[in-house]
């Protein structure tokens, strides 16, 4: 099977679905880019590549460049899917949220609550999360956590080439309001990917390693993280379970449970925040509905309660290692 | 008005400082040193130096990302400067900001800021408070051709305009928001034009005119000092390298690209104008020049020898109180 990048396949899933149905167009900044100055059209194709060679097949009236203005373009998306076609707008960076966050959270998210049903939203809004390429404070983040805790969004997280070409489908085919976002330090992760078109249903966790002593629970670029961990323990005779929930909404709680009950130990690494995070939400569904099964404390590996910093050492610090999963992993394995 | 002769020598000392901050930056780029994204205001030091000539050090001017141009023009240290773009100890910022957030409050530069349109809003309140605190400091806000189009932008304005605050607001239009043109994207294409609509004076000016900027600059101004109210600069402007360093800008056409240096350089407008007009002899200008190289070579050499910061500062100055 062919290996592609997390970057080629996802701008394979786009171009499948807008063969397959010419109401699918994407807008956003520079998704073409070169839109009114004297060099070349599709000089972008997305800030980091993604939506390279779409305008070329599909055309400015589907492939749309926008001005800089987050608000409009999610309110017109929002309007847009209400109305009758399928957008996939870009958020090109998901710090950028708080430009347009109104539309996103009190428009899309609510339009079939709020009207009984009578409205569907078929948009699905990509965006660019995770640190690790030093573009500090504003350019950082992972705010999957803050779309999480909003009804009447879904929310996926892919943490490989292979998910993000089939979550990505599902996103455009699912009738609901989809976030889906795009960890920037994955772009030139390779995997195998195949040419053809197909789905994965949300809510539904991949087992990345089978394991009986304790279960990972991570997110994103989290879940490479927890497998190197994983792998590094099996040769010591630890037997790590990792779980990759591919979404944050709807959640795969049966599957979080499960482990839990087989194992009675977990660990979740995410990158969105150490408070109010999915770290804090997972640790609490399973304080409730599976503590019986628990024999230690759950914990949680996060960045700490700051903004991400700058500096190359500070950054390092702050992003969840390898080390630190490690060191939490061996602590909770320790005999009481 | 007259310009002296030791606001000229400031202005090309400025201009000057700012073209071999940036070339440094870009030649010292390739060595995978510098961390993170930087954008380079090459090509527009016109408009920094000719705005901040009319700034007082308790004046405020909020930026853009590409804002290393403002700092220097607002009297920031450049070795401190060049520390914070290298990530290190000794930063302007403790490392904690990079390029896209560099700020020196005490010399009332508010920061570059990564949000695009981030800045007219600060700018606004900081004149809000200057107005509040009757101490006759105005501010200025910088934003490209791309921010015109953002709509905290034009929030800031209106608020402006209806309390009638001492801010000024400059639009350095260099004719691409990132990839995009300015003629695809200001649907109006007259960024001074649809100010105007908004209630306050609007003026459009050569960026690479030192002189016409900082004549206009002064006007605005005075005008918000005085209690006139808020106006728009909109500076027609270029900008030399990519939107990023890295960026392979398949947007802008070869034959652009090589004109903007050769035809539309600032310094070399400058230096034929204060030459030929015998307000300066080429002397002084290349005595600036050795100067100003000095001061970026030891800025480069101190930055790359300076230790990184502790990884336990991570956890500092999130809070000014932790309680």
């Amino acid at each position: 099977m062919p290996k592609k990048t997390y970057r080629q396949a996802i701008n394979e899933a786009l171009a499948h679905e807008m063969r397959r149905d010419p109401t699918v167009v994407v807008m956003g900044e520079d998704v073409a880019g070169g839109a009114g100055g004297s060099g070349e059209e599709d000089a972008y194709g997305g800030a980091l590549g993604v939506t390279k060679g779409l305008i070329g097949e599909f055309g400015s009236s589907r492939v749309i460049d926008t001005p800089i203005t987050e608000s409009a373009i999610v309110g017109a998306a929002a309007g847009a899917a209400l109305a009758g076609i399928r957008p996939v707008a870009e958020l090109m960076f998901v710090d950028f949220l708080g430009v347009c966050f109104d539309q996103i959270f009190n428009q899309a998210a609510k339009f079939r609550y709020m009207f009984g049903g009578n409205a569907t939203t078929p948009l699905v809004l990509r965006t660019m999360i995770g640190a690790g390429f030093r573009a500090a404070a504003q350019h950082s983040q992972s705010l999957y956590h803050f779309f999480t805790a909003v009804p009447g969004l879904k929310c996926v997280v892919p943490s490989n080439a292979y998910d993000a070409k089939g979550l990505l489908i599902q996103a455009i085919r699912d009738d609901d309001p989809v976030v889906f976002f795009e960890h920037k330090v994955l772009y030139d992760t390779t995997d195998e990917v195949p040419d053809e078109a197909y789905t994965l249903p949300f809510a539904e966790a991949n087992l990345v390693r089978e394991g009986s002593d304790i279960t990972l629970v991570a997110f994103s670029r989290m879940v490479h993280l927890a497998t190197e961990v994983a792998d590094k323990l099996a040769g010591e005779g630890v037997s790590v379970e990792v779980l990759d929930p591919r979404t944050t909404s709807p959640l795969d709680e049966d599957s979080i449970l499960e482990s839990v009950e087989k194992t009675g130990r977990l660990v979740i690494v995410d990158e969105s925040a150490k408070r109010c995070g999915l770290a804090a939400d997972i640790a609490g569904l399973v304080a409730s509905e599976g503590f019986s099964n628990l024999k230690a404390p759950v914990k949680q590996v996060t960045p700490p309660h700051t903004p991400v910093p700058f500096s190359p050492v500070l950054e390092d610090a702050w992003v969840p290692s390898v080390e630190s999963v490690e060191s939490t992993v061996r602590d909770l394995m320790k005999p009481n | 008005m007259q310009l002296s002769r030791e606001d000229l020598l400031d202005a090309y000392r400025t201009m000057r400082t700012i073209r071999e901050f940036e070339e440094r930056i870009h030649r010292e780029n390739t060595t995978g040193e510098i961390p993170g994204f930087v954008h380079l205001y090459a090509g527009e030091e016109a408009i920094a130096a000719g705005v901040c000539a009319s700034l007082t050090e308790d004046d405020s001017i909020a930026s853009t990302h590409r804002g290393h141009g403002h700092c220097i023009a607002k009297g920031c240290d450049v070795k401190a400067m060049m520390r914070e773009i290298y990530g290190r100890a000794g930063g302007l910022c403790s490392g904690k900001g990079g390029s896209m957030h560099i700020a020196d409050l005490e010399r009332g530069m508010l920061g570059a800021n990564a949000i695009v349109g981030g800045a007219p809003p600060l700018a606004t309140v900081a004149a809000l408070a200057a107005r509040t605190l009757g101490n006759g400091n105005v501010a200025v806000a910088f934003a490209g051709d791309g921010a015109s189009n953002q709509g905290t932008v034009f929030e800031a304005i209106n608020m402006a305009v209806v309390l009638k605050l001492p801010v000024v607001f400059v639009f350095e239009n260099n004719g691409y928001g990132e990839g995009t043109g300015h003629d695809y994207a200001v649907g109006s294409k007259d960024i001074a034009g649809r100010c105007e609509g908004f209630g306050l004076p609007a003026h459009k000016v050569d960026g690479t005119d030192f002189f016409a900027v900082q004549e206009i600059a002064r006007e605005a101004i005075e005008l918000a000092r005085s209690g006139g109210g808020p106006s728009a600069i909109e500076c027609q402007a270029v900008r030399f390298f990519g939107h990023f360093e890295g960026d392979p800008q398949l947007y802008r056409s070869q034959e652009e690209l090589a004109r903007v240096r050769d035809q539309q350089d600032c310094l070399a407008h400058f230096r034929n104008k204060v030459c030929g007009a015998g307000l300066l002899r080429a002397e002084e200008l290349e005595a600036i020049d050795g100067t100003v190289m000095n001061l970026i070579d030891s800025a480069v050499t101190e930055a790359r020898s300076a230790p990184f910061p502790e990884p336990s500062e991570v956890m500092t100055d999130v809070y000014k109180s932790y309680y």
